[in-house]
């Protein structure tokens, strides 16, 4: 008894519940990109490999957008707007030929427009990171720490953003749309539903998550043109742990190894914690392939 | 004009006297000339031809494996003729995409039914009047009659599709077609592992969709059912169209039909 | 009675050359060349080639996973760095440095980073594999980018060259064209083992796999055991590539260990033309000449990869079949 109260109390609980807050936040974000990632793959069998540039072309965006007018807002609604463009012009230039062909072009083709976008951005803004402003300069008291109120912001912001996102998917027009051309592309055409269209919008929407998901996390580290490397891993880390193609699973997935990782870099070197996400997946694949958020196993 | 008729495929220039309600020199609403079809290197279709006129019900006979589903999928352009045309109120609408199809008023009602199991009822129907120029008046009116039609779809509206019986997802395949407020239906075996009663049903509904006006193509092997509910049949074999009468000329019993559709 | 055509009467006929030995006569001309090309390039070019070729190994190790078994991979920078780092490994704890020690060391890294991923991969669909391919890239990569007592962490590690040490019979530092010579000696071997390998039984049966994977197990092949093999296969070979690196430039850096190691390995492929083991050496080398070619004429600091991805990007859309394809089918006319 005496030895676990002394464990106990040798937890640093201050500690623990700072990180679980940085966690949850973290986490939001990532659920926000993975969500896109895993819809897009869920609908269109598309794994994105340009996912992460589109994050990072949103904080981009969103950089030129503040530094034009100051306001956050109309940072987070343009980069998100103008990347969806970006996103279905990508969709229709390099996606749409290879509908029909072997599955495994569509990560090539992505993974090439991901190295474009990357030198793009490299050539047109230099190598020097980018910084956007906070929106909320307030923050509070939690333990001994300042914690800036703008991060619990994020957090919500993401929920928001996922929540509506999911009731347009349950009850909007295009919501059923997308949700029978997944079902059934053959028969979602026989009901005149304009099946290259849905294709077309849900990469959209999936460009602008990741986008609004890069102007949010912007602040909290700069923007550079690697920024969406380190994220697209760890969302597909997420989106195969948390089940492809499933919605809640992601998220899910994503709090859950956020959280995780920000335990362990109470002990260990951040740099180092994201071996956490590894060992998840490792697991994932070894025992529950199908997802680990998934109900049944199939 | 006798009912032995063995007449070489795609020599249908008498369709005009057969049937005396359809006017000879009006345009018939669907026209299929001499269509060639392929999956992969395997000739499925050897020159089909055929017309439906507006408001008629045609019925397809034949065989399993002889084209008639193949048929169908040529005109909803789920699969693209290789050679001939296909033609819409004397538009040529050959492989044209599926819901461009759709929306020019052809429904296709598949042979597995393929409802979306995962929507419930309410909304495999939107899929079908949520498009548009649809008011919500109409809207309200099209639910209306399909739930008058089938009744059992009304309770079971927020339920989801998979979780039908066989036969009411029969009904529900139709409504959702009657949704689109199409000008004529393509009806793939519909009475195919029914039961007696609900075959009777379908035939009611086919009998009440001919009265408002709405063409119908169906592919059928249920031969007493296809002769009693439309005006004219073809019988296919092998990929063309072999026979071509009034279905009043010909009954279930007669040598034609034992040829092309016994065992 | 109708006239017969003439050729058909003529008793030559016409003369058909069989593929086997279009293949030698090519394969022989080709080796000349490029046995004769160090005597005749400067330095640069003679540097540039040898790259090309240990390139060209990467990327044909990494095709007989996409090319003959259907299993896109982004984890060859595992194996490539790990070959890397193997060897270095060997030639700084083992003093005098020696060459097959390292190569010994190279290949024991590459063969166990290929185990780990085979055991984990290929049980997976594709594209799950494909993904689990590159974070597992990932993990090799933090675990030397941050175990700096023993991989150098950011740094990487730098060594010397051995002897080119051919038991009894030579013993002498390197030349740039005998080192030429000994990686050429090595890329040959392995594609004449690779061709070999492709065109026995096991290699059917991989491309059995890659056309239809269902048809195959349902014959009764124990597919899963066939795609270990291949994986094992391809990471070895990956990891020789990586061990003439680390001989050829003296260094070894977490950087190939990045899964955009794999991206170009992928890239390579596709260009030259998926399938073909010639192809991907052929793509390699349009890549690394392309790039030259675009920061000469256009500065060092040009993004060459833009064009570059552009071209990869148009080419999987219109000319699946690579430069090799396109080149096939045009010589066929």
């Amino acid at each position: 008894m005496d030895a676990v109260s002394h464990f106990i109390h040798a937890l640093p609980l201050d500690l623990l519940i700072i990180q679980t807050v940085n966690g949850i936040v973290a986490g939001m974000i990532l659920a926000l990109v993975a969500s896109g990632l895993t819809l897009i793959f869920g609908i269109m069998d598309v794994v994105n490999f340009a996912h992460g540039e589109l994050f990072m072309l949103g904080a981009y965006i969103g950089v030129i957008i503040v530094a034009a007018t100051g306001s956050f807002w109309l940072a987070l609604i343009g980069a998100a707007l103008i990347v969806a463009l970006i996103g279905a012009a990508l969709q229709i230039a390099t996606l749409r030929p290879l509908i029909g062909r072997d599955p495994l072009n569509t990560i090539l083709a992505t993974f090439g427009v991901s190295l474009v976008l990357q030198n793009l951005v490299l050539w047109w803004f230099g190598p020097t990171a980018r910084r956007i402003p906070e929106p909320l300069g307030a923050s509070f008291t939690l333990f001994y720490l300042q914690y800036p109120w703008y991060r619990i912001l994020i957090a919500a912001l993401s929920a928001v953003i996922i929540g509506s996102f999911w009731l347009f998917l349950k009850y909007g027009k295009f919501g059923i749309w997308i949700r029978a051309t997944a079902q059934d592309r053959v028969m979602a055409q026989a009901m005149g539903i304009p099946v290259p269209l849905v294709y077309t919008g849900v990469f959209a929407i999936g460009a602008a998550m990741a986008a609004a998901s890069g102007v949010l996390f912007a602040p909290l580290v700069g923007v550079s043109h690697t920024m969406g490397l380190d994220w697209v891993l760890k969302a597909f880390i997420v989106v195969v742990v948390g089940g492809m193609g499933n919605l809640g699973g992601s998220i899910a997935a994503a709090i859950f190894i956020s959280l995780l990782e920000s335990y362990a870099t109470i002990w260990v070197d951040p740099s180092q914690a994201v071996i956490v996400s590894f060992v998840v997946l490792i697991l994932t694949l070894l025992f529950r392939p199908t997802g680990l958020f998934v109900a049944t196993p199939k | 004009m006798s009912a032995l008729d063995f007449r070489a495929p795609a020599e249908n220039s008498t369709i005009a006297q057969i049937d005396s309600k359809t006017a000879d020199s009006a345009e018939p609403l669907i026209r299929v000339e001499d269509i060639h079809t392929y999956y992969g290197k395997s000739h499925i279709l050897h020159g089909v031809s055929l017309t439906v006129a507006p408001g008629e019900v045609v019925g397809l006979l034949g065989r399993n494996g002889v084209g008639k589903s193949t048929t169908l999928k040529s005109i909803m352009g789920l699969v693209r003729p290789s050679h001939g045309t296909v033609m819409l109120n004397g538009n040529a609408v050959t492989g044209l995409p599926p819901h461009k199809l759709a929306r020019m008023g052809i429904a296709y009602v598949p042979e597995d039914r393929r409802i979306f199991r995962l929507l419930t009822v309410m909304e495999n129907l939107r899929t079908g009047f949520d498009r548009q120029g649809v008011t919500e008046d109409k809207r309200q009116a099209l639910l209306d009659k399909v739930f008058k039609f089938f009744p059992v779809l009304a309770e079971r509206r927020n339920q989801a599709g998979g979780t039908l019986s066989g036969g009411e997802q029969q009904m529900l395949a139709i409504a959702r077609a009657m949704m689109l407020e199409p000008k004529i239906i393509l009806l793939d075996e519909p009475t195919e592992g029914l039961m007696p009663r609900m075959v009777s049903q379908i035939h009611t509904i086919i009998d009440t969709l001919h009265a408002e006006g709405t063409a119908i193509l169906l592919v059928e092997q249920n031969v007493p059912l296809t002769l009693a509910a439309s005006q004219r049949i073809y019988i296919m074999e092998k990929g063309s169209v072999r026979h071509h009468c009034a279905s009043r000329d010909i009954d279930a019993n007669h040598p034609i039909v034992k040829q092309y559709m016994g065992v | 009675m109708t006239s017969v055509p003439l050729d058909k009467v003529s008793p030559l006929g016409k003369m058909r050359l069989s593929h086997t030995t279009v293949f030698w006569i090519g394969f022989c001309a080709v080796m000349a060349l490029l046995i004769a090309a160090p005597l005749v390039l400067p330095e640069f070019w003679r540097r540039f080639l040898t790259e090309i070729l240990i390139w060209g190994l990467l990327a044909m190790s990494s095709d007989l996973l996409i090319g003959y078994t259907g299993m896109i991979s982004f984890g060859h920078s595992a194996f490539f760095g790990l070959g890397m780092y193997g060897a270095a490994g060997a030639l700084i704890a083992f003093g005098p440095p020696n060459l097959w020690l390292a190569m010994l060391f190279g290949l024991a890294g590459a063969a166990g980073a290929a185990l780990f991923v085979a055991f984990f991969s290929t049980r997976l669909r594709d594209i799950y594999f494909a993904i689990t391919t590159l974070i597992f890239s990932q993990i090799f990569y933090v675990i030397i980018f941050t175990w700096t007592p023993v991989t150098g962490g950011e740094n990487g590690l730098i060594f010397s060259r051995p002897h080119l040490w051919i038991p009894l019979l030579y013993d002498a530092r390197f030349t740039s064209t005998t080192m030429h010579w000994f990686v050429l000696a090595v890329v040959t071997g392995s594609y004449l083992v690779l061709r070999r390998v492709t065109q026995s039984p096991f290699g059917m049966v991989l491309q059995s796999i890659r056309e239809n994977e269902a048809r195959t197990r349902a014959i009764g092949y124990a597919v899963e055991r066939y795609k270990m093999v291949s994986v094992m296969l391809s990471g070895l070979f990956a990891g020789l590539a990586g061990v003439l690196y680390a001989i050829q430039n003296q260094f070894a850096a977490p950087d190939f260990v990045y899964f955009l190691t794999s991206g170009d390995t992928v890239i390579f492929n596709v260009m030259g033309g998926i399938g073909t083991l010639v192809g991907p050496i052929v793509g390699a080398g349009f890549f690394q000449l392309m790039r030259d070619l675009l920061s000469r004429m256009l500065g060092d600091q040009f993004p060459y990869l833009i064009p570059l991805g552009v071209i990869f990007i148009v080419m999987i859309i219109f000319l699946p079949q690579g430069i090799l394809g396109f080149a096939r089918r045009w010589l066929n006319k």
